[in-house]
Formats: C-alpha cells, sequence, structure tokens
C-alpha cells in the first residue's frame, strides 16, 4: 500500500482548495445565505409549516445537500480533469501506486472539502433558523455517502470529459435539475399527482428525504429506501470507476 | 548480470491503426547511458511511455530489474523517473510543493533536506516558493528533472531533454546528465541531437519507424559504420573515371580536379593501396592527399535516410574485397 502516495495527492488536492479558498468556500456559503434570504425569510414567510415544521428549517437539509452534491461533483471532477488538461497526470500514471489508491487520494479530497462546506452551511443555516438534529448518527452517515457518491461520479466525469464545456455540462443539464426537483424546497406530496410520480424516479429525492428525516423525523419516503437508493448509485459509480481504471479508458493510449 | 531493463519483442499499434513500434528488442545494463537516436515520429517517447506505464503495450514484454512492468508496475515504476518530452506543469503550484509531491506519490517519506539539496543541484533554490507558472522554459524543464529525481530512482528517462533549450543551458544539462551517471543512475536519453548521443551516450540505438536499425557501443558504432573519405587533389584535371577504376566508390569533384574516395573502415581492406596501384596503372597523378572521418551524424543520416544507399556502397567495397584477395 502506497500511504504517502495517496497523501501525496490527497495533500496536493486540499491545496488547490487552500489557494482557491474564495471558490471553495465563500462561494457556496454566500449562494446558501441568499437561498435563506429569499425562499427562507421572503417566500417562506407566506408558507405554513410543513410537517410541523417552519418552511425555513424545512429548507435547511434540502440546501445542504443541494451544495453538498453539486460541490462533491465540482471538486471531483475539476480535481481529475485538470491534470489531464495540463498534461500532469503523466505522473500519477506512471507512479507506483494502485488504481484503489488513486481513487481514495482524489475522491478523498473531495469529499473532506465537500464535507467541510456542508458543516459550514449547517452553521450558517443556523444563524438563520432554529435547527434540530434528531439522529446525527443518521445525518453523518447520510452525509458521507452522499459525498462519497457524488465525489465518485464528479470523478468519472473528469474523466470522460474532454473539454471545460463537458466538464460543466452534467452537473448543469443532470445534477442541478435533479436536485432542486428532489424535494430539496418542498415535500413531494406539495406537487400534483403526476408530478409525485416523476419524481419517484429523481434518484435525488431519495437522498434528500432521508437526510432531512434524521434531522426533523419527517420523510417523503423511508429511511431504508434512501439507504438503499444511495447503496446502489454508490456500487454503479464504484463499477464504472473500476471499469475506467481496468480499460485505462481516457488515461491510457 | 542480467539487463536492468530487458525489452522483448514489444510492438505498439495505436488505435487509428498506427504503426509505432513493431517488435523491438533491447536490453540495457545498470549503470550505462543509452541514447536512442531517431526523427521525429520514430517511436521514441512511445517506447519510454509503455515502460513507464503511459501508454498500453501491443504485444511483447519488458522487465525492470527483472519484474514485469504490467503485473509488477508497484514494483518497477518505484524504480524510474521520467522526464516527459512536453512541460505539463501545474501553474499555480509551487516550485517545492511540487517536486515533495512526486516524492510522495513514489511512495518515499518526506525528506525536506534531500529536496533542497536537489533544487539547489539543479539551480532552483531561489525559486523554490515560486509559482510554477512563473519560470523561464529552462527553469521548467530542470524542475521536472527535480521532480523525476526526487524519489531517487535508479533508472531516468529523459525524452529530449534538451529539446529547445539554449546552448549554455544545453552544456549545464549535459553535464548534470553525466553526473546522475556517475552516481550510478542508469539512464536512456532520447535525442534527435547527434551531438548529443555523441557527446553522452555509452551505447547509441538508431530508431526509425518503430524499429531499431542498430543498437552499438558509441565507438564501434563511429568505426564499424563510420565512413572515411580520401580527397585526391590531381596533377591534372580530369572528366571522366576511367574504365578500370569503375569498381571504387569514386567521384569527381572541383571540375576535375579532385578525386573523391569513399571508403568504409570497418573492412579488413580499405581498398587504398590497390586504389593508388590502379591509378598510377592509368597514368592519374596526385599532389596531395587528405582523409576526413564521418561523424555520427553522417552515420545516422546513413541509416536512417540512405540506408539503400549503404547497403549498395557495402556490397560494392565488398566485391571489392573480393578482388582484392
Ligand atoms: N496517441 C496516438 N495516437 C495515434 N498515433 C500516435 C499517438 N501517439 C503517437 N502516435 C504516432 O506514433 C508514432 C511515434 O510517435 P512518438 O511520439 O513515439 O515518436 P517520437 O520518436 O517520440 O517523435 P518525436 O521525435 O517527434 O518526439 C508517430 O507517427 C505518431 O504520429
Ligand atoms: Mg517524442
Amino acid at each position: 500500500m502506497n500511504l504517502n502516495g495517496v497523501k501525496a495527492i490527497y495533500v496536493h488536492e486540499m491545496d488547490r482548495a487552500r489557494r482557491t479558498i474564495f471558490q471553495s468556500l465563500v462561494s457556496p456559503v454566500i449562494s446558501t445565505s441568499l437561498y435563506f434570504v429569499v425562499f427562507g425569510s421572503a417566500i417562506g414567510s407566506r408558507i405554513t409549516e410543513i410537517d410541523g415544521v417552519s418552511y425555513g428549517s424545512f429548507i435547511v437539509p434540502g440546501l445542504i445537500m443541494l451544495t453538498m452534491m453539486t460541490q462533491s461533483v465540482t471538486y471531483a471532477s475539476f480535481g481529475i480533469f485538470f491534470p489531464r488538461f495540463t498534461g500532469t497526470i503523466y505522473e500519477v500514471l506512471s507512479a507506483p501506486i494502485s488504481h484503489i489508491e488513486i481513487v481514495i487520494g482524489y475522491v478523498g479530497a473531495a469529499v473532506t472539502k465537500s464535507l467541510i462546506v456542508g458543516l459550514v452551511i449547517l452553521s450558517t443555516a443556523g444563524l438563520f433558523v432554529p435547527i434540530q438534529i434528531a439522529h446525527v448518527e443518521w445525518m453523518v452517515l447520510f452525509l458521507l455517502l452522499t459525498s462519497i457518491t457524488f465525489s465518485l461520479f464528479g470523478f468519472l466525469i473528469g474523466i470522460w470529459a474532454d473539454t471545460f464545456e463537458r466538464l460543466q455540462i452534467i452537473p448543469l443539464l443532470v445534477v442541478t435539475p435533479l436536485v432542486f426537483l428532489g424535494g430539496s424546497f418542498y415535500s413531494v406530496d406539495m406537487l400534483p399527482e403526476l408530478w409525485q410520480k416523476i419524481t419517484y424516479f429523481n434518484p435525488v429525492l431519495y437522498l434528500v428525504s432521508g437526510f432531512r428525516w434524521s434531522f426533523y423525523e419527517i420523510s417523503d419516503v423511508s429511511v431504508m429506501i434512501s439507504l438503499a437508493m444511495i447503496a446502489i448509485f454508490l456500487l454503479i459509480c464504484i463499477t464504472l470507476t473500476w471499469w475506467i481504471f481496468k480499460t485505462g479508458y481516457k488515461l491510457k493510449e | 548480470m542480467s539487463p536492468l531493463i530487458e525489452i522483448e519483442n514489444l510492438s505498439k499499434i495505436y488505435d487509428n491503426g498506427h504503426v509505432a513500434l513493431d517488435r523491438v528488442s533491447l536490453d540495457i545494463k545498470e549503470g550505462e547511458l543509452i541514447a536512442l537516436l531517431g526523427p521525429n515520429g520514430a517511436g521514441k517517447t512511445t517506447l519510454i511511455s509503455i515502460i513507464c506505464g503511459l501508454v498500453r503495450p501491443s504485444s511483447g514484454h519488458v522487465t525492470v530489474a527483472g519484474h514485469d512492468i504490467i503485473e509488477d508496475y508497484l514494483h518497477t515504476r518505484k524504480l524510474i523517473g521520467l522526464v516527459p518530452q512536453e512541460l505539463p506543469i501545474e501553474p499555480f503550484e509551487s516550485v517545492i510543493k511540487s517536486v515533495s509531491f512526486s516524492r510522495g506519490l513514489f511512495g518515499k517519506p518526506a525528506d525536506p533536506d534531500y529536496i533542497e539539496k536537489l533544487l539547489a543541484d539543479l539551480s532552483l533554490s531561489d525559486k523554490k516558493l515560486s509559482q510554477i507558472k512563473s519560470l523561464s522554459g529552462g527553469m521548467k524543464r530542470r524542475l521536472l528533472i527535480a521532480k523525476a529525481l526526487s524519489h531517487e530512482p535508479r533508472i531516468l528517462f529523459l525524452d529530449e531533454p534538451t529539446a529547445g533549450v539554449d546552448v549554455n543551458l544545453r552544456m549545464e544539462m549535459w553535464d548534470l546528465i553525466h553526473q546522475l551517471k556517475e552516481s550510478g543512475v542508469t539512464v536512456i536519453l532520447t535525442t534527435h541531437y547527434i551531438e548529443e548521443a555523441e557527446e553522452m551516450a555509452d551505447r547509441v540505438a538508431v530508431i526509425n519507424n518503430g524499429t531499431i536499425i542498430v543498437v552499438e557501443r558509441k565507438a564501434d558504432l563511429m568505426r564499424k559504420m563510420g565512413k572515411k573519405q580520401m580527397y585526391l587533389e590531381l596533377q591534372s584535371p580530369i572528366a571522366t573515371i576511367p574504365e578500370q577504376l569503375r569498381p571504387y566508390d569514386l567521384r569527381i569533384q572541383d571540375n576535375g580536379q579532385v578525386l573523391l574516395y569513399n571508403y568504409e573502415t570497418r573492412k579488413e581492406r580499405t581498398g587504398i593501396t590497390s586504389l593508388l596501384k590502379d591509378l598510377s596503372t592509368v597514368g592519374i597523378g596526385f599532389k596531395d592527399l587528405r582523409t576526413e572521418q564521418s561523424s555520427l551524424e553522417d552515420i545516422f543520416i546513413d541509416l536512417v535516410e540512405e540506408r539503400i544507399d549503404v547497403l549498395e556502397r557495402a556490397e560494392r567495397s565488398m566485391a571489392l574485397d573480393l578482388s582484392e584477395s
């Protein structure tokens, strides 16, 4: 096991975040605060409680999920795309380091960053609305699984993408809409029946629902289903990553 | 002692069908400095990239220190440092962090003293905190050498280390490579520059169109493949070469003032004695005589671009040998 190698990649990636601290941390915090001002205060004051939780508090888990999912994808995809783009990837590919170790290094750093962002947003939210966390261990589990899964997903995008446009197109056209339509800002039973049915095809719904349950014990679907969904998604990402390294897809000639 | 690197029937066909390497075999001994000499597109980078793990071979095997580069890659890659042909850099990173990163990546524990010394050896000490994008091209190349040496490899691959480098820096680079060799590192470098191979290599492998045409100790190559040319300044100009002298590789120069004789030093008999005898028989006298040795460059051009010509000439001189004996 090349622990020094894993550490080198991890530290290197965390360094990049430190260099770009503004993009990494400040901008998600600012945009989340804006959501609170707009949804929580301006619009939320006209929406009654949802399942006994004030609207401002209701959207906190969804907002954290929204940010963590998009940030995990962004960090991880950029982390591996950038060295491919500059050509410095040659070093990683010629190093005595196994594929799993490479993934642990890159994805580990992305997970750390998105966890930090998630926790920062949680604290920021605490300044705006009252928050209660009923099951801390479940909350942590969901945070971890979500950031790992989406970081892996981002890693895959970073390898698949050949251009900066392609790098951004999946997060923009797939991840963001799914997250927005995944019940971050509403409870599913607030939707018309047809839309409710469609929403159940959205994997993000299960994550947001489970995560929200760990806060307020209210959910659109059962927690176990949420857990199963994220486990499936995680497995798919792991399988794809394994396939990429096995075939050298877009990494080796 | 078995070779440090054994390349056996290595072929590479790229996805577009291009055959970049065609059954290349080559053994590299520990401690030697070997130059891969070849024109653009010969397959030099492809060969290096396969050994370092950047390109998958289509067929064939490579072992490094007895370990297969694919099955035992964790073992072989520890021994190898690579300085690529391009200069890929992480623009916003600092020099020292970049070198430390490389060391860690190759599995070595941090060693700030060693890194400092390495940077000093490569005259990068005063740049160690600078962002890489602020370095000049020559500095970037030295940085990449530092990165390749950061994990103290036994083998160093230098893919065109002096491309786009000015004369002073090239001399410095040559010095550095000599020092590395002195310290026991096995060096494989690719180059277009004959003088570079001539200056540095113990052995030269000439590669063209994906095949290794010849591998020789440099001195042997010069001796075996080297041609000499003899210039005879004639007493009176001639217009054509007389019939008796046809078997010799002769050319008329300077309006018939000079007769140029090409011969190969690898032959037991150079044909000079018999040529001189035959010259006096046909009554051609000369005032002066001078010989010139071909450089590695001439040999290279012969090998790569005029192979047929060389073969022809070899045949002709063989015929001459027969007639002499
Ligand atoms: N990724 C690739 N896909 C297809 N063909 C390639 C690829 N990389 C290299 N080639 C081809 O393989 C041949 C050998 O290329 P290579 O880079 O090994 O040559 P080289 O000897 O290093 O040349 P140079 O001196 O220009 O660096 C060339 O004809 C090149 O066009
Ligand atoms: Mg090349």
